[in-house]
């Protein structure tokens, strides 16, 4: 049975400027999958996801998500955002609304949905990364790692069908990114379509299906991550993780 | 219990200073600040004894006390007055009802602007401006604010109605302060006569209001896309900007009329507006401008990895954070919009300045009162000013409160 992917790309190119970020992606990405992008900084691997839900716009290639083709056509560009719930690494939550604000102004204003139901969703989500309690609050009276969650939640309000991670824990302290991490981990394990751009290799031991390693604007490996970890075909790979699991 | 016990155990923060040993560590801290103590603190009670004494004594104040209604409406008709009063009743009315609903600032204002009303209505003293219905009317104003103040507290009015209403009365107002041509209830009442203190409030509260929207769509103009709209947006700021608001209320009283045929003739008073108006879009632009740029581009990209539009993402992300980072610049151009009102004086319009002016120089007793005049109208103005500083602070700290990401 051929299943057809959720996110299909093919040679994806990307330049800025003279600057080449993306020398031609491959990748398919199936439902329910979740995919883990490594690399040294500068490799592309943020443009790239970047690239799929459209905030980065690529030159040349093919990209087709959930059967739509990303191309200048702006509906198609919103109903793919719709689709694709996306985490930053700053979090980019909005200051000047409340918790629940940031979650509902999205499924009320872009999903119609009523005021109640999109408030009853965004209080289910955040018990389910954990703050319910911190729904009145405002993003600058969180920690780090709670407004991290509370982007997670905003992302998910809008019901999406896959989910971008933006190297979501690099910008928390240490002793944070464990909370997130296990929101992220329950994501996974529900069955979310998930790409996550990170570092944190205990993360994608124990979720990831796959893990593409970027360097350069290519994929230079990619495998489960037990391939990867135990046996790397390249050396620049090697290098890298020898590099990232020394400390 | 436990709380108490463990209370005594926290360090506690150092107390400050008592009055006593302020002042000894202020003001009598070796030799030479207690010498300079002893001498200024008397110099500064002769001082303030002098600024009272030229207030109370020796200052003439009937060039200001024999005119209150020339400073306040100007030469609008007497028999007239009660469509003043019927505006400014319904304002007082709106401030109430947003005392009810909002609290906070507006009961400060309210309270103020209704004591002052009734300290005047019971004013014990003769004064032929002061008749019986005049006190009936400014203490009747009590109770239109009450009843604001009731209708906003117990009906749970939707917060735009309130502000729909609140720019309805002036827009009904400056109807009936017109009237019309055919009407033998509501005669016309040329603009002309119009003045005082009506007319700086009139200019100042449509300048600021037409020209905020303005100022905003001129500053996304400005960082368009689009060449032709960008270039236009940039010509008409820079230019404004580059040119006295003198020039500009000359070029719309003068020269707009000729250019529009004559049958075509726009009211002075609203070329004056134009005028204020387009003067202030221009600053307001690059104020909002200012504000546009601080909004972090992490902002708009989550926004639209959201699925919001353009449309969207800068009603609900990108505006509200902009004009909340550039707000107390824009009060700063509103104050500076209600002083630059004055200038209509020059094409001919009798503004609260104005009015003073020709008070003074109606009669050469009046010539010798003229620093009273204008320390009064000087009062006046400071009051307005600060309000609108006082309010922006307030609604700076209330949103100030959720930032700080």
């Amino acid at each position: 049975m051929e299943k057809e992917p959720i996110i299909k790309c093919r040679g994806v190119h990307k330049w800025f400027g003279d600057f080449h970020a993306l020398k031609g992606i491959d990748m398919d990405v199936y439902e329910g999958e979740v995919i883990v992008v490594f690399g040294p900084s500068g490799s592309g691997k943020s443009t790239f996801i970047r690239t799929i839900n459209r905030l980065e716009e690529h030159q040349q290639g093919d990209i087709y998500v959930d059967g739509i083709e990303l191309s200048h056509d702006v509906r198609n560009i919103e109903k793919i955002r719709m689709e694709t719930g996306m985490v930053f690494q700053q979090f980019n939550l909005f200051p000047h609304l409340s918790v629940i604000q940031n979650i509902t102004l999205a499924p009320i204003w872009v999903r119609n949905w009523p005021k109640n139901k999109a408030e009853e969703k965004a209080m289910e989500l955040l018990q389910l990364v954990g703050i319910p309690e911190q729904a009145e609050k405002f993003p600058g009276n969180l920690s780090g790692g709670q407004q991290q969650r509370v982007a997670i939640a905003r992302a998910l309000a809008m019901e999406p069908r896959i989910m971008l991670f933006d190297e979501p824990t690099s910008a928390l302290d240490p002793e944070m990114i464990k909370e997130v991490l296990d929101a992220m981990i329950n994501l996974a394990k529900s069955g979310m379509t998930m790409i996550v751009v990170t570092h944190e290799m205990g993360f994608a031991r124990e979720v990831a299906d796959r893990m593409y390693f970027f360097d350069e604007g290519l994929i230079v490996e990619t495998g489960t991550p037990d391939e990867i970890y135990k046996n790397p075909q390249q050396d620049r790979t090697k290098l890298f993780l020898s590099q990232i699991l020394q400390h | 219990m436990a709380i108490k016990e463990l209370d005594q155990d926290i360090m506690r923060p150092p107390q400050p200073p008592g009055l006593i040993k302020w002042i000894r560590d202020n003001l009598f801290n070796g030799i030479m600040n207690s010498v300079l103590t002893i001498i200024l603190f008397p110099a500064v009670l002769y001082l303030i004894y002098l600024i009272l004494n030229w207030i109370l004594v020796t200052a003439n104040w009937r060039a200001v006390s024999e005119f209150p209604m020339l400073f306040a409406v100007g030469q609008y008709p007497r028999d007239q007055l009660w469509r003043v009063g019927v505006i400014f009743s319904g304002l007082i009315f709106m401030l109430g009802v947003s005392w009810g609903r909002w609290g906070g600032l507006l009961r400060m204002i309210t309270m103020v602007v209704v004591g002052f009303l009734v300290l005047i209505a019971v004013l014990p003293v003769q004064h032929p401006a002061l008749t019986v219905q005049m006190r009936l009317y400014l203490g009747g104003n009590l109770v239109f604010a009450a009843l604001g103040f009731l209708i906003g507290k117990k009906t749970k009015l939707k917060e735009y109605l309130i502000i729909i209403f609140w720019f309805l009365i002036p827009v009904g107002g400056i109807i009936l302060l017109a009237g019309f041509d055919s009407s033998a209830q509501l005669p016309a009442v040329p603009t002309t006569l119009w003045g005082g203190l009506m007319v700086t409030i009139l200019l100042a509260a449509g300048g600021i209001v037409l020209s905020f929207p303005l100022g905003v769509a001129l500053a996304f103009g400005r960082r368009s896309s689009l060449p032709v709209v960008s270039a236009f947006s940039t010509i008409f700021i820079e230019v404004i900007r580059g040119v006295p608001l003198v020039t500009i209320l000359f070029m719309f009283s003068i020269i707009l009329a000729l250019f529009l045929p004559a049958e075509s003739r726009i009211d002075r008073l609203v070329r004056a507006l134009m005028a204020v108006t387009v003067f202030s879009a221009a600053y307001s632009a690059e104020n909002v401008r200012g504000g546009l740029q601080s909004v972090p581009l992490g902002q708009i990209e989550a926004a639209k990895a959201l699925g919001m539009g353009n449309f969207k993402t800068t009603v609900f992300i990108v505006l509200p954070q902009a004009l909340r980072a550039v707000l107390p610049a824009i009060v700063g151009q509103f104050i500076a919009l209600f002083k630059d009102t004055t200038l209509v004086v020059i094409i001919g319009i009798n503004d609260f300045l104005g009015i003073g002016r020709s008070i003074i120089n109606s009669d050469p007793e009046f010539v010798q009162m003229r620093t009273e005049v204008y320390i009064f109208m000087a009062v006046v103005y400071w009051i307005f000013s600060y309000l609108m500083s006082l309010a922006s602070r307030r609604i700076e700290s209330a949103l100030g409160v959720e930032s700080n990401l």
